[in-house]
């Protein structure tokens, strides 16, 4: 990676080290029992839809997104045409459109480092690791190898435990009984924690969250995530004009 | 348009068409912010996007899961507050959703 170049890209490039890869990975450890637990049912699902193991594995390996994942299942069908994949694509993109968002959010961290390394760990980028992306570069953490460690770590992870999942499918046959539809939503909820910057700084969350339920009300699918953050960000990016 | 039917690749095909769409999403926020120059706007809604994502995210969520989910996120927003371990949040707001579900809520 960045080891081979001879000069740094930037000036002042932050690092990326072996020290903050494994603080990567012990950051994540702490998710890692709810992520094992999401991608359990997802191959459970995965299993009962007719997919093969291979497929269940190269669906979590290359898509490496839980949600969408579980989304697809829905839409899953044993015979294709074009017009049904396409569907699914159009499916995909939207539920994991959150992550153009969470990618604008730390793009200003990541502009420090070569274009070549960030579309690389970008493969990797996912829920788990903008929070924990988030929190470190919030606590003045600079160096990306947290991203790059949680990010791997994590993608190991998630495509070993879709095995487990796979065979023994009829298990977890009913996974909202033990609560893993709120695995996701329970993260998010509990980042709030540690986000809070008091009310003021919250006025634009308030929006985003009214915002964000009345286009659940009206538009079918996860649109909701987009419309809701984007109204956050504009209103905390115009609110201080006024004062 | 005489373009083939996926037949048998189509499993393949539908795989890789939702990879390349979210890799799509995962570089395109980062390569769009990339040229657009950070003026005191725009870091200020940046400051307030990650909040944004995760109570618009979550809202409709509690909303479309029902009554017994949003108890369980506030228990575990409760054990964040209490105790900041993302962990225990996790066992926290399962072990409510389980309990509420198991009782028929």
């Amino acid at each position: 990676m960045s080891g081979t170049e001879p000069h740094p890209p930037a000036p002042h490039a932050p690092p990326v080290t072996r020290a903050g890869m494994v603080l990567g990975v012990r950051r994540v450890s702490v998710l890692l029992p709810g992520i094992i637990v999401f991608a359990v049912a997802f191959g459970a699902a995965a299993a009962a839809k007719g997919m093969t193991l291979p497929e269940t594995l190269l669906m979590s390996g290359l898509v490496y997104g839980g949600v969408s994942q579980l989304v697809a299942m829905e839409l899953w069908r044993p015979e294709w045409t074009w017009g049904a994949i396409a569907g699914l694509t159009v499916v995909t993109a939207t539920v994991n459109a959150r992550m153009i968002l969470q990618g604008a959010a730390l793009q200003p961290w990541f502009a420090h480092y070569p274009k070549r390394l960030n579309a690389f760990h970008l493969f990797f980028y996912t829920d788990a690791n903008w929070l924990i992306g988030t929190r470190y570069h919030d606590e003045g953490g600079r160096d990306l190898g947290v991203l790059i460690g949680a990010g791997l770590a994590l993608w190991v992870v998630w495509v070993l435990a879709t095995i487990p999942g796979h065979v023994l499918g009829a298990l977890v046959s009913d996974p909202r009984r033990y609560g893993i539809d709120l695995v996701m939503p329970i993260f998010f909820a509990a980042m709030i924690v540690p986000m809070w910057r008091g009310r003021r700084a919250a006025v634009p969350w308030l929006v985003a969250g009214f915002v964000a339920l009345v286009t659940a009300k009206l538009v079918e699918g996860y649109a909701f995530i987009i419309a809701g953050s984007l109204a956050g960000a504009l209103t905390g990016a115009f609110r201080d004009d006024a004062a | 348009m005489t373009l083939p039917d996926p037949g048998p690749w189509g499993a393949y095909i539908a795989i890789a068409a939702m990879a390349l769409a979210t890799y799509l999403c995962r570089i395109s926020g980062v390569a769009l912010m990339s040229v657009i120059p950070l003026t005191p706007h725009v870091r200020r809604g940046l400051a307030a996007l990650p909040g944004s994502i995760v109570v618009a995210t979550v809202l409709p969520l509690i909303e479309r899961l029902g009554l017994a989910a949003g108890v369980a996120l506030l228990a575990a927003i409760g054990s964040m507050i209490l105790r900041r371990s993302e962990l225990l949040a996790l066992v926290t707001g399962m072990a409510v959703i389980s309990g509420l579900r198991a009782l028929g809520f």
